[in-house]
């Protein structure tokens, strides 16, 4: 191919007419094109025909479209953190200093050292990795070793593109839309369906993957209403971005559908001409349609012959754009290999832009009259009843050869002559583009007349238009585009008011059904591909017939057809209609693969959106702030930020915790416990709602008091733990554990409505309505009554496990006497905005006392050397009676669990039970040891692990809480935890897990 | 997918929360029987088609709504609340719905 | 069976490809076999294959009702592993390593078993610990381990954000070397040509309708292509086993089907070296050999036979990935796709003799049954053969969840979408 500009004027170039040029590098080269053009026509008009080599074989490939189906020139756009990989080069505008290269060659795609490829011919035929690479048999870990050491060279020969190596820097948007109409592709149905949807006032989006509405009326030779084609899509097109009830979204691919008319369409804002530079590079919009219109066309397809992958063949249509709307002539010698009407009209179109056609070769016949006279139009050779056997050149074509061909018999070989060109034009009929319903499941119909598939019954809210529907042809298209919108109209409920009349239409009268030509077979030509981008050769396909891999799926699998970035838009049915000659049955048969969305490669940036690197929202206490200027390390837990401890200058964290936790036992700390999970329940039921939701008693707890509860599943395992309070005679305050807050409420909204719909209770969450500190140790007391009002803290006022209410700073305060770390401790609450407020005060209260915050790590190891369980224990796997906490299953009321929590394997012997062991010459206890009666090279099986360790500061060692196999009859046993991971290895003695105070007289002073 | 809350209107099913089959239905709260208590935690039918479930409106009114969905299209064909709220939404539906999609 | 060789292939080529024969036949269904397996995906085929290998019983049928291998085999994101942390699932999936190991040598196929290494990131402290327990446990079980800290993890991986300041800092991760990736639909095609050449019946387009029984005692099944006796029946049929059991008249069992999708980008050159896993939410990703990434994460959390699924996975999935690999944002999503998951009550396996008589079930996958698929066979042929469990099955049991003796690797108790 050795294509060229054409001399510009009306007609020709309609989408470059500016003339203004633009300088872009190809492979290192600067070129100049015009603006409006894509990479393809630019580089076709520049005279380039190499722009990509194949997948397998690393042949030469050029231009093969010029659209979003395109197969073969694909390139790697932009550099370093920008670089993407695999765009293909008809759908990228070009932009003054565009950076584009070729891929998967070198060292370039002209000249690719992996050309090498070829030699390997038909032994690299479908499938043969899996019948070679499996090496001499090996034993164990090595039996694999000779495939893994090949697949390193295979990996690193496939792939396409390199991907970026540095973070992505641009953004990604995202949007939500509703509409009454959703048009999916702005052609000649798109826009009347739209126009007349919007006239009767349904709010309308309108989305086309083109920069430019209007689609093939762009380029149509036709009139409507006695205005040229273009012109009345550009009215029309005009008209509704005007409206305020239609959206009009030009570059928007829409991708995909799912279920209930919703549907993802990205937007290329990058690529608009006045676009924002601080708006996002892409955007993915959400669209929720009540009804939907489908105008997206139709593709054209190839047909196979022996070197139809050669730069220079491409698909007519194609060819015929790129002379119109781009003013780039093909080559300079152009043939036309058609077996339907359209390739005759592509070939007129480019002779009058100016394209020398030298001839018309068609399968068929019997061509019709007026059809006859476009080709005459077009001085090109006419040769019916004849096909291209193969076309012959390297990096370009330079000749086609062709042969008498029988459209019945499908034999082809007598009378051969060969044609110079150096670009040969092929239109193998038209596959319409039903994607996104096949995506839902609609099974497609084929159509025998057409010689195509069709989108068959809508499962869903949807109309198809024109060509994707099977109605080829302006005329049509414009009257199914307008039934389809009255359709919609009544799905979205809106009044169907018949007001606009269609539009009349002078132009083509074109048969768009072809000859049932899908391949020319003739021996000893050379390859014949049906997928281009994948290497599948025709022989490919009938040797996976030889090897039985004959259903559509199996075929698709084992030759990779269909399966490269395009999806097979140009290569399915034609793979297809082998396989059924190859079966002998019809192409319906064979059957048809689902088209799996997106319809186009989609960025995966676009699909986060700002979500990107930030999936999760980050909790923060009220405190937070404090946290941080007070040397806080922030670790997560559950969706919350939590300090870990805070660190004093030169201090580790373990030094911290240490000095955290003996400051608590010896005088007094502040933790924020803002994070803990917190329902308030109320009602008349709310108790005997309680009752049945814990394992505990909690029918009678007194107005005033709190009580600790657990909590288990239906199937009698513990779920979660926390206190309650009861704050009055129908109302509770329920807390949870920080990571438990949701799954709790939920569990209670579940056995409230669902299960016992007749108890009067309700449930809100308020978590973030209240911010908590706890206040521990000797001193705690006399922190708080330095500085809480209208309360009594005497411990006859307010004893253990009470609830009262009072004031600090004037703040309204709630305060409970509860206690994790087994000091004489409270729990304080108050609005959350007054959370750093009342931290505040009681940080002034304790200075007497040398009050320290403290964080996660010492408020795990004050309960850790209390026994008390947490999160690491309440594992989902353990029973109360595994945690020695049996005394809390109550027998004598049902609550959840409480049947499935008798079963006799919840108790059976053998089960891990709750357990501290101690280190028992001094070594540090990793987390995650298993325990072990054996040595560090022979342990023995594992008979339990830790679950919460630490360094105990009371103690003097590490400790850790362990779920140990039948633990509790062997306290006073040495064993070993060992952590092969962490190379630890440690002589522990088990204990009782209550190590400090085990009496818990301190909590009650 | 999209499901109509009888309190809030027609939204996108992120913002519900599935809760599962509605055939599961607990034993009184009386009940000691232990294969009745089995049967309600494990016991499933999960055949393709209608399917009758309770989704909890997770991301908007937390109630409970009952939905009728095909399990093979995901068709939506029924919603309609549950719990003990659900008498008082005739008394509501005569006032003008707040944010409701009444469509 | 002729044999697959790089002479073989090379022969070949000199005549054409010509001599090439299907890689099992498509026989006409028998009146009578000695074992029917119900489902031709990957587990039906390796039992299959096993019970005419290992246990000499060669008169067995697959009957699959479309073509082979279409269901979860063909649409999985080829993870082979046995990291995990109870003894039960820890043997059974390092039973199914070491069958790997030697898959492709076994079978005259290459199944492209690549062991690469799967890494689980672990984002906070306490979920070091938890990792460093359940590699301490494989390490115990005789399976490598080890455990990395953030500078060993972004050197293996190089492109995985270990700065530090990610919403979801990498703290370390654990490591199992031997673990990878398979060519998923080789292992399908392989155990089938495989078993065929053992003198296994594979009948595809044989839907089943119902079942043959004389009193409560399964004795074969109906399909569109007739009656098909056997003395025993095996369904493995994932997905569709409340479906299938249901017309055996077994209507209720521990199963929920919903729908999992994954997630295939565009061809790219080798970008990532292993296989990847998020560990604040839920996602793993790798690249397969022509360049693909793969990757998936939670289900689709409702009932759902209908292979497709919604969008707010793909934004999570998504999400998780760029939140890992901030340079895989200008990558392309190319094709994602939908399959049926039989989710079991705790998350683990069913491979047992019963519930009826002449009747054998292996279910409750959720979405790990790649992986599975030599072990699953291996351990229900032994199953079918002896009318009993090997041990290595032994836990997977029906009854385990009714007795109260779940095998709850996540704690998540008998929901099963949350597994």
């Amino acid at each position: 191919m050795s294509g060229f500009r054409l001399k510009l004027r009306k007609g020709v170039g309609t989408g470059v007419s500016s003339g203004k040029t633009v300088t872009f590098t190809f492979d290192g080269k600067s070129y100049q094109g015009l603006e409006g053009d894509t990479l393809a026509s630019a580089l076709i008009a520049n005279g380039v025909s190499v722009v990509a080599r194949s997948f397998k074989y690393h042949r030469p490939r050029g231009v093969f479209s010029a659209g979003s189906e395109e197969p073969s020139a694909l390139v790697t756009l932009h550099e370093g953190a920008e670089r993407e990989p695999n765009i293909r080069a008809t759908e990228v505008p070009i932009r003054e200093g565009l950076v584009a290269r070729s891929q998967n060659a070198w060292p370039s795609a002209k000249f690719d050292l992996a050309a090498i490829n070829q030699l390997g011919g038909k032994a690299l035929s479908a499938g043969f990795y899996y019948k070679t690479f499996i090496g001499p048999r090996l034993s164990g870990h090595r039996a694999t070793a000779f495939w893994y050491a090949c697949e390193q060279v295979i990996r690193r020969a496939a792939g396409l593109g390199a991907g970026a190596k540095e973070r992505d820097p641009s953004r990604y948007g995202r949007m939500n839309a509703f509409c009454d109409v959703l048009v999916v592709g702005s052609g000649a149905a798109g826009l009347a369906a739209a126009h007349r949807a919007a006239k009767q006032g349904a709010r309308v989006i309108l989305a086309d993957e083109a920069a430019q509405t209007g689609g093939a009326l762009l380029n149509a030779p036709d009139f409507i209403d006695d205005l040229p084609a273009a012109q009345w899509a550009t009215q029309i097109a005009d008209e509704l971005v005007g409206m305020e009830n239609v959206t009009v979204l030009p570059r928007t691919t829409v991708q995909s559908m799912f279920d209930d008319g919703t549907y993802l369409a990205i937007e290329r804002v990058e690529e608009a001409a006045d676009r924002n530079p601080h708006a996002p590079r892409l955007r993915a919009w959400t669209i929720i349609a009540k009804s939907t219109v489908i105008a997206t066309g139709a593709l054209e397809r190839p047909i196979v012959f022996a070197g139809n992958d050669r730069p220079g063949v491409m698909l007519a249509d194609a060819a015929r754009r790129y002379a119109m709307q781009y003013g780039a002539a093909p080559g300079k010698a152009v043939a036309v290999f058609t077996n339907n009407d359209t390739g005759w009209l592509a070939a007129r179109d480019m002779a009058r832009c100016g394209v020398i056609v030298t001839a018309i070769v068609d399968v068929r016949t019997d061509v019709a009259d007026d059809i006859r006279k476009a080709g005459e139009e077009s001085r090109a050779q006419l040769l019916t009843g004849s096909a291209v056997l193969r076309a012959k050149g390297r990096s370009t074509i330079t000749a086609i050869e062709v042969a008498d061909y029988n459209e019945i018999s499908g034999a082809a070989g007598d009378n051969r002559r060969t044609i110079a060109c150096d670009c040969l034009a092929v239109s193998g009929g038209w596959s319409p583009t039903f994607h996104l319903t096949s995506q839902q499941g609609g099974k497609p119909v084929w159509d025998a007349e057409l010689q195509a598939f069709l989108p068959g019954e809508p499962t869903s809210s949807w109309h198809g238009a024109g060509a994707m529907s099977g109605a080829f042809g302006l005329g049509a298209a414009l009257r199914t585009g307008a039934k389809a919108a009255d359709a919609a109209l009544a799905d979205a409920g809106l009044p169907v008011k018949d007001t606009t009349k269609l539009p009349d239409v002078e132009g083509d009268e074109v048969d768009h059904a072809p000859a049932p030509v899908f391949e020319i077979k003739a021996s000893g030509v050379g390859k014949a591909f049906v997928d281009l981008q994948h290497d599948v050769t025709a022989d490919d396909v009938r040797l996976a017939h030889r090897e039985g891999y004959v259903s559509v799926e199996h075929l698709k699998r084992y030759t990779t057809l269909g399966m490269a970035t395009d999806q097979g838009k140009t290569s399915n049915v034609t793979g297809l209609a082998i396989m059924a000659d190859t079966r002998d049955m019809a192409i319906p048969d064979v059957g048809t693969t689902r088209f799996r969305p997106p319809y186009t490669p989609t960025a995966i940036g676009a699909l986060a959106g700002e979500l990107y690197g930030h999936l999760k929202s980050e909790r923060q206490t009220p405190m937070h702030d404090w946290h941080l200027a007070n040397r806080a390390g922030m670790v997560a837990n559950g969706p919350w930020l939590r300090p870990e401890s805070y660190n004093a200058p030169g201090e580790t964290v373990e030094q911290a915790y240490i000095r955290e936790t003996k400051a608590v036992r010896k005088s007094v700390g502040l933790v924020d416990v803002s994070t803990l999970g917190k329902i308030d329940v109320q009602g008349p039921d709310a108790a005997e709602f309680l009752n049945r939701i814990y394992s505990n008693g909690f029918a009678k707890l007194p107005v005033g008091k709190a009580r600790y509860g657990l909590m288990l599943r239906e199937d009698g395992f513990l779920f979660d733990d926390g206190t309650t309070w009861r704050l009055d005679e129908h109302r509770f305050l329920v807390t949870t554990t920080t990571a438990g807050a949701g799954k709790v409420m939920e569990h209670l909204e579940y056995h409230a409505e669902i299960v016992w719909p007749d108890l009067k209770v309700a449930l809100a969450s308020v978590s973030d309505e209240w911010a908590g500190t706890a206040v521990a140790g000797p001193n705690a007391r006399k922190l708080l009554e330095a500085c809480v009002t209208a309360c009594d803290m005497g411990n006859d006022a307010f004893p253990f496990m009470g609830v009262r209410e009072g004031k600090i700073a004037s703040i309204d305060v709630l305060i409970a006497r509860l206690s994790f770390s087994g000091e004489l401790a409270y729990e304080v609450y108050c609005g959350a905005h007054h959370g750093q407020a009342v931290w505040d005060a009681l940080m002034a209260a304790g200075k007497p006392f040398h009050v320290v915050p403290y964080g996660l790590e010492a408020l795990s190891t004050l309960r850790i050397e209390k026994g008390h369980v947490a999160g690491p224990e309440l594992n989902g796997r353990t029973t109360a009676h595994d945690l020695g906490l049996g005394g809390m299953v109550s027998t004598k009321k049902p609550f959840v669990g409480s049947v499935l929590a008798t079963r006799e394997a919840l108790h059976e012997a053998g089960r891990f039970q709750l357990v501290a062991i101690k280190s028992a010459d001094g070594q540090r206890i990793v987390g995650g040891s298993h325990l072990v009666k054996g040595s560090k090279e022979e342990t023995g099986p594992s008979m339990g692990h830790t679950t919460s360790t630490c360094f105990s500061p009371e103690l003097n060692c590490y400790i850790s809480l362990a779920m140990l196999e039948d633990g509790r009859t062997r306290h006073g046993e040495r064993m070993f935890a060992t952590n092969p991971v962490r190379d630890r290895h440690v002589a522990v003695e088990v204990v009782s897990p209550h190590m400090v105070d085990p009496d818990g007289g301190r909590m009650h002073v | 997918m999209r499901i109509r809350c009888p309190w809030c209107g027609e939204r996108d099913h992120r913002e519900f929360t599935y809760i599962g089959a509605a055939s599961a239905i607990r034993p009184p709260i009386a009940s000691t029987d232990m294969e009745a208590h089995k049967s309600y935690v494990y016991d499933r039918a999960n055949t393709p088609g209608d399917h009758d479930e309770i989704w909890l409106h997770t991301g908007g009114c937390r109630r409970h709504v009952r939905v009728r969905r095909n399990t093979t299209t995901h068709a939506v064909s029924a919603s309609e609340p549950v719990g003990p709220w659900r008498d008082t939404l005739d008394a509501l539906n005569t006032v003008d719905p707040v944010g409701g999609d009444k469509t | 069976m002729k044999r697959y060789s790089a002479f073989s292939i090379v022969k070949n080529a000199l005549t054409g490809n010509k001599d090439w024969s299907p890689a099992w036949r498509k026989p006409e269904p028998k009146a009578r076999y000695d074992v029917i397996i119900i489902g031709g995906g990957g587990h039906g085929l390796s039992t299959a294959y096993y019970l005419a290998s290992m246990h000499g019983i060669k008169n067995v049928a697959v009957v699959e009702k479309g073509y082979l291998g279409s269901g979860n085999i063909g649409r999985n994101t080829t993870i082979v592993r046995s990291n995990y942390r109870l003894p039960a699932n820890s043997a059974f999936y390092e039973k199914s390593m070491e069958l790997w190991r030697e898959l492709s040598h076994e079978l005259n196929f290459n199944v492209m078993f690549s062991p690469r290494g799967v890494l689980n990131l672990a984002h906070t402290p306490g979920q070091m610990d938890t990792y460093a327990e359940r590699g301490n446990q494989m390490r115990l079980m005789g399976v490598r381990s080890e455990l990395l800290d953030r500078d060993q993890v972004g050197r293996l991986n190089p492109g995985l954000d270990v700065s530090g300041s990610s919403r979801f800092p990498i703290e370390g991760g654990l490591l199992q070397p031997d673990a990878g990736n398979a060519r998923h639909d080789a292992v399908a095609w392989g155990y089938a040509r495989a078993a065929d050449a053992l003198g296994v019946d594979i009948l595809e387009n044989t839907e089943v309708s119902g079942f043959l029984k004389e009193g409560d005692r399964i004795v074969g099944v109906e399909t569109n292509r007739g009656e098909i006796r056997a003395d025993k029946v095996g369904v493995a049929v994932a997905g569709n086993t409340s479906r299938v059991m249901k017309m055996a008249g077994v209507d209720a069992l521990p199963i929920e089907s919903t729908v999992l999708q994954a997630f295939v980008s565009e061809s790219i050159k080798p970008i990532i070296p292993n296989v990847v896993t998020f560990g604040a939410g839920h996602l793993y990703v790798s690249q397969s050999d022509k360049g693909g990434l793969v990757f998936g994460g939670n289900i689709d959390y409702y009932n759902s036979y209908a292979q497709r699924g919604n969008l707010p996975v793909w934004e999570e999935v998504t999400s998780e990935l760029v939140s890992m690999f901030p340079n895989f944002a200008r990558l392309r999503l190319l094709r994602s796709w939908g399959g049926i998951m039989d989710m079991s009550m705790d998350g683990s396996p069913i491979i047992t003799t019963g519930p009826l008589p002449g009747m054998y079930l292996n279910a409750g996958w959720c979405y790990g049954g790649f992986k599975a698929t030599p072990a699953s066979g291996w351990c229900f042929a032994h199953t079918i053969a002896n009318d009993k469990a090997h041990d290595i099955n032994s836990a997977f049991t029906l009854e385990r969840f009714k007795d109260g003796r779940p095998i709850d690797e996540l704690g998540a108790g008998p929901t099963p979408w949350y597994h």
